[in-house]
């Protein structure tokens, strides 16, 4: 099985005009997630290679970002005030990609490349090549450091520009990131918006039977972040939630999205044998028409 | 950039190059508003604190969080400063290196990094507090430019060099006092060796705190007829290679000296170059084990890099002939 320009058949979607309304938004998102997951499903069946439970557990929080939130498109991707999105679970680069390609970041035809010698599209992600990306990440607790840097940067500039950081909820087993946490607090970082990809499982096991993170939002909470919880599926939500930030002026924002690793894939969603397992002819059918 | 010409370079003032360091400091902040420190809570032994009193946002200090402070820094970057991230070498180098591999090297970040305090400053406090291996560390890694600065007109011009070019930097910022070996229209070039002292018997290649050490061999070896090359090599990476390959073929062989592990540092860095392009012999000194107790003086002298043991190493690789 090889991946070739035939498999990158994702729409370009783009933002929405200006003023659209909540519905149309919320629309826009989920057309978004699905023809992300459908693409990112081809990348990895055909790349034989993915993390493909952890893409589908992030992707509808990447669509609602890049489909609504950030300020930010092809166009400012250079710009100094464009808003930041970090990804810091950067082993769900393919997520990201296709996330890129469909918001026109990224030529669709290049996610052909996704893993072949010499692809800017490495396993995981590299900003120097690849628009869009803005920071190096793959070893885990990195991007929440990277992001409250970030974030002082826009305070120090008194510009309102925002900062994203997408963390997985086995990464937060990282002290680095608790490290970060505490400085984002200290330095009243509240345009600085942390997302929990909360799917409950990491590589081999539960986060529960693994080293529990909960009480999570307790945790965070005295870490000095406003916490909020969502459903990390639920486009509406998730809208709400992320355009909405800050809830506590001086504070960052913690915000717990419970999702499902898979998602919405019968036999992969919850399932922990899918963290980098990639569908074989049968399953890629399967999950194919489940997200048709 | 010529050498003092008093008697003995032994005999000249010594100074802190951390006062070089925050002069600089403050004076390119001045300059630039991009430019910022970033501090593990390492304020007073950056000698930062004039700093802080001046650019009070300006100096961010993530408290006792090395791994924190150079993803901070990496991210500051991203948003369009120049960080200085100043935090003892021990420190900043073992505890936060994924970080600096990742967020700073890998992502091609505008980070400089300033190791204080580096090799043996901490003498006493044994090898929790020592940075000798710190070279090693980062030489191993791509993208980052290494820089050891010999006395404060160097950690001075080192330091301009930084803030104004691109990308990662490491640079040590010595604690030890040290003579100054250079005149005040020293200017740094990357990547380039300087004779400080010109000879052809042999060659001794070093840097930072024991590069006057050094000159002070090359001065008793002059007392017996002997003409050693005395090679400054403030950059460890990337090497000037020629210079190297020019001293293994004009000379008896290299002596390196360093405040550093003997193992991947200047020495590693010499020898690597003269094994693959002219092969001679090259006699390492620094520190081949965890030092124990001493001052850091102390534990230059024991380890060969006093004047004498410099000299000695440079008399050895003469005697035994070319």
């Amino acid at each position: 099985m090889t991946l070739t320009v035939e498999h990158a058949t994702l729409p370009v979607l783009g933002r929405l005009p200006a003023h659209s309304s909540r519905t149309e938004q919320i629309a826009h998102i989920a057309e978004a997630a699905k023809q992300i997951r459908i693409q990112d499903l081809k990348l990895v069946h055909y790349a034989g290679a993915g993390h493909i439970g952890g893409d589908y557990s992030a992707i509808d929080i990447l669509a609602t970002l890049y489909g609504a939130v950030l300020d930010i498109s092809p166009a400012t991707v250079d710009d100094p005030e464009r808003d930041r999105f970090i990804l810091s679970k950067g082993h769900v680069a393919g997520a990201l990609y296709t996330t890129l390609a469909a918001f026109g970041f990224l030529p669709v035809e290049e996610l052909a490349t996704f893993l072949k010698p010499l692809s800017a599209l490495n396993g995981h992600p590299n900003r120097t090549k690849v628009a869009g990306v803005e920071a190096n990440t793959g070893p885990l607790g990195h991007g929440l450091p990277i992001a409250v840097g970030h974030a002082l940067s826009a305070k120090l500039d008194v510009s309102m520009r925002r900062t994203y950081v997408l963390v997985g909820d086995g990464e937060l087993q990282e002290g680095s990131n608790w490290e970060a946490m505490m400085a984002a607090s200290q330095y009243q970082l509240d345009r600085l918006t942390v997302i929990v990809d909360r799917n409950r499982l990491q590589q081999g096991a539960t986060t529960k039977e693994t080293n529990d993170l909960d009480p999570l939002p307790e945790k965070a909470a005295a870490f000095g972040f406003a916490v909020v919880e969502v459903n990390g599926h639920d486009h509406g939500e998730l809208l709400d939630v992320l355009s909405a930030v800050p809830f506590r002026p001086g504070k960052p924002t913690f915000v717990i999205a419970h999702t499902h690793k898979g998602h919405p894939i019968s036999f992969m969603s919850n399932n922990v044998a899918w963290h980098h397992r990639v569908p074989d002819d049968a399953e890629f059918a399967q999950a194919l028409k489940e997200l048709s | 950039m010529t050498v003092t010409d008093r008697p003995s370079i032994a005999d000249q003032p010594r100074y802190d190059c951390r006062d070089a360091y925050v002069e600089t400091l403050a004076q390119l902040a001045e300059a630039d508003h991009r430019i910022v420190g970033v501090v593990n809570d390492s304020v007073g032994s950056s000698k930062l604190n004039s700093f802080r009193k001046a650019f009070p946002d300006r100096l961010i200090n993530v408290g006792i969080a090395e791994q924190d402070m150079v993803g901070v820094a990496s991210g500051l970057a991203n948003g369009g400063r120049i960080p200085f991230v100043s935090a003892a070498s021990c420190f900043l180098t073992a505890r936060a290196l994924e970080q600096i591999k990742a967020d700073v090297a890998y992502s091609n970040t505008n980070v400089k990094l300033c190791g204080m305090s580096p090799g043996v400053a901490y003498g006493e406090l044994g090898p929790t507090h020592h940075s000798v291996e710190d070279i090693a560390w980062l030489r191993a890694i791509d993208g980052i430019r290494i820089i050891v600065p010999a006395d404060p007109i160097e950690t001075a011009a080192a330091l301009r060099w930084a803030a104004a070019s691109e990308g990662p930097v490491f640079i040590r910022v010595s604690r030890m006092s040290v003579p100054k070996v250079y005149s005040d229209d020293y200017e740094f070039r990357l990547g380039k060796a300087i004779t400080v002292r010109d000879g052809n018997d042999v060659t001794v290649i070093s840097n930072g705190t024991v590069l006057w050490r050094a000159l002070a061999a090359a001065e008793r070896l002059a007392e017996e007829g002997i003409s050693t090359r005395v090679l400054s090599m403030p950059t460890v990476k990337p090497l000037d290679t020629d210079a190297v390959v020019a001293a293994a073929r004009e000379t008896a062989g290299i002596v390196t000296a360093e405040e550093a592990v003997t193992a991947g540092g200047l020495g590693g860095a010499v020898a690597e170059t003269v094994v693959q392009h002219h092969p001679a012999r090259v006699s390492i000194l620094g520190f081949p084990e965890f030092a124990p107790t001493g001052s850091a003086g102390y534990l230059l002298d024991r380890y060969g890099l006093s004047p004498e043991g410099i000299a000695d190493a440079a008399r050895k690789l003469v005697m035994t002939g070319k």
